[in-house]
């Protein structure tokens, strides 16, 4: 017989979770897992889609702060996440449908712990961090270290993530691209996110990761390695995307086999550095950069 | 464990009682009796059970009834003014884009909602706003050209 408490703030939502219960906000992975049969819905659930503090997308002093409840229609409609951190917005104007973007939150989209997820390898190219609340207080760590595996986090069950911060990266051209069946409701069959920065038509800071390739979504240090000091062409990107697929341990499943995934993983890969490095020298790709990169050779 | 709650479904207040886990499309047609949004896949993959919350749809099958309490849901049942048909409606008559009638429910809503925050779309927009709407029946032109019929400006349409 489950319970449900409605909490007003965050002090009463943290006290909820001490107590066993699990949070909810859009209800578009917990809710809709439950329908899949993936696990039953808890037997304690705390709303915190009222949680005015858990709100709103603040850029200042060169960092951007989504609170855990900014939707992904908020990320993509910000003037400063299209300009600043392209990735993101790339990622969340894939997400679901028109109705999951505007109830689904990226707080949901981080805890949920999908190795497919769109919103984790902008947040790790960017060096996101997060910021858990308990009722023994507050603490922040990288994302990065957050995500421990497919549908895990380090987070411990009674703390509510509240906000997200991610560093800007002035200059940098950055884009997710992800291999898809269906426009909507799809997740990354592949998925790649490159952040560029170009200095004098070199690169000088290069990051890449890797989605739906791996237990988590990771970084690719060798991928990165063969970016940086290079102009970011045609052959340059082709190298690194191969480092990407070879660092990938993907799986077989419903979706695709390995063996197709890792040789997607190069394409898709590819695809994103290409964009990343044309936003970088200031050229319009579309937000999101997918399917607009669908047909690219 | 029940909970109270009051449901405003197409400007009607209904004071329901209702389980912490159950969903809002399963209130709004077993509780309140409005059956005109359906459940197709129960996941939130077809979105036959769209609906609007506080005018944004919403896939009411995987959201949990409580969740809506005191906010303003408009079903499809709440699209027509009195007992004529929308514009929507009137166009997707027209346009030949039902068939078996299960998705348009939800396509209604979605093109409710792109059309309020978008009134002149594109088709490309169209195809986008609808792709979370599957139809097993039409193939989706018929479906498109009604919403583009239905938009603003459009030579066939009248201003939604």
């Amino acid at each position: 017989m489950s319970t449900f408490v409605q909490a007003t703030t965050v002090a009463e939502a943290v006290g909820a979770m001490s107590g066993g219960a699990r949070p909810v906000a859009g209800g578009t992975d917990l809710v809709v897992g439950a329908r899949q049969g993936k696990a039953p819905l808890p037997e304690s659930i705390v709303a915190i889609d009222r949680l005015d503090p858990l709100r709103g997308i603040e850029l200042s002093g060169g960092r951007l702060r989504l609170g855990a409840l900014v939707t992904h229609a908020e990320i993509v409609a910000h003037p400063g996440v299209l300009e600043g951190f392209t990735a993101l917005a790339d990622a969340s104007a894939i997400v679901g449908s028109h109705a999951t973007r505007v109830h689904g939150t990226i707080g949901g989209n981080v805890m949920n712990a999908s190795p497919a997820m769109e919103t984790g390898g902008p947040l790790l190219c960017f060096d996101a961090s997060a910021t858990l609340e308990s009722v023994a207080g507050s603490r922040q760590l990288a994302v990065a270290e957050l995500l421990a595996g497919p549908g895990e986090t380090t987070a411990r069950a009674d703390e509510l993530l509240t906000a997200i911060e991610v560093p800007a990266l002035p200059g940098a051209g950055s884009c997710y691209a992800r291999l898809e069946y269906r426009r909507q409701m799809e997740i990354a069959v592949v998925g790649a996110t490159a952040v560029i920065v170009l200095d004098g038509g070199l690169v000088t800071d290069a990051r890449i990761a890797i989605t739906a390739l791996a237990p988590t979504i990771r970084r690719v240090a060798e991928a990165e390695e063969a970016l940086r000091g290079t102009d970011g062409g045609r052959a340059a990107a082709e190298a690194a995307a191969e480092a990407a697929a070879a660092a990938s341990a993907p799986i077989s499943d419903v979706r695709a086999s390995a063996d197709y995934r890792r040789a997607m993983a190069a394409v898709i890969a590819r695809r994103a550095i290409e964009a990343a490095v044309a936003r970088a020298r200031g050229e319009n790709v579309p937000v999101p950069a997918s399917p607009a990169l669908h047909g690219a050779v | 464990m029940r909970y109270q709650a009051t449901l405003t479904v197409n400007g009607i207040p209904y004071p329901v009682e209702v389980e912490a886990t159950a969903s809002l499309l399963r209130v709004v047609r077993d509780v309140i009796g409005l059956t005109g949004s359906k459940e197709g896949c129960d996941d939130s993959e077809c979105g036959a059970c769209m609906m609007l919350l506080d005018g944004r749809p919403v896939n009411s099958c995987s959201y949990l009834a409580l969740q809506a309490d005191g906010r303003e849901i408009t079903t499809v049942e709440g699209l027509a003014p009195g007992d004529g048909l929308a514009p929507l409606q009137q166009a997707l008559l027209e346009a030949g884009g039902v068939q078996c009638g299960y998705c348009t429910p939800g396509m209604l809503i979605s093109a409710t909602a792109l059309l309020s925050s978008n009134p002149r779309p594109s088709e490309d927009e169209v195809r986008v706003a609808l792709a979370g709407n599957l139809c097993r029946c039409t193939g989706y032109t018929n479906i498109v050209s009604a919403v583009l019929r239905a938009s603003e400006g459009h030579p066939a349409g009248t201003p939604g």
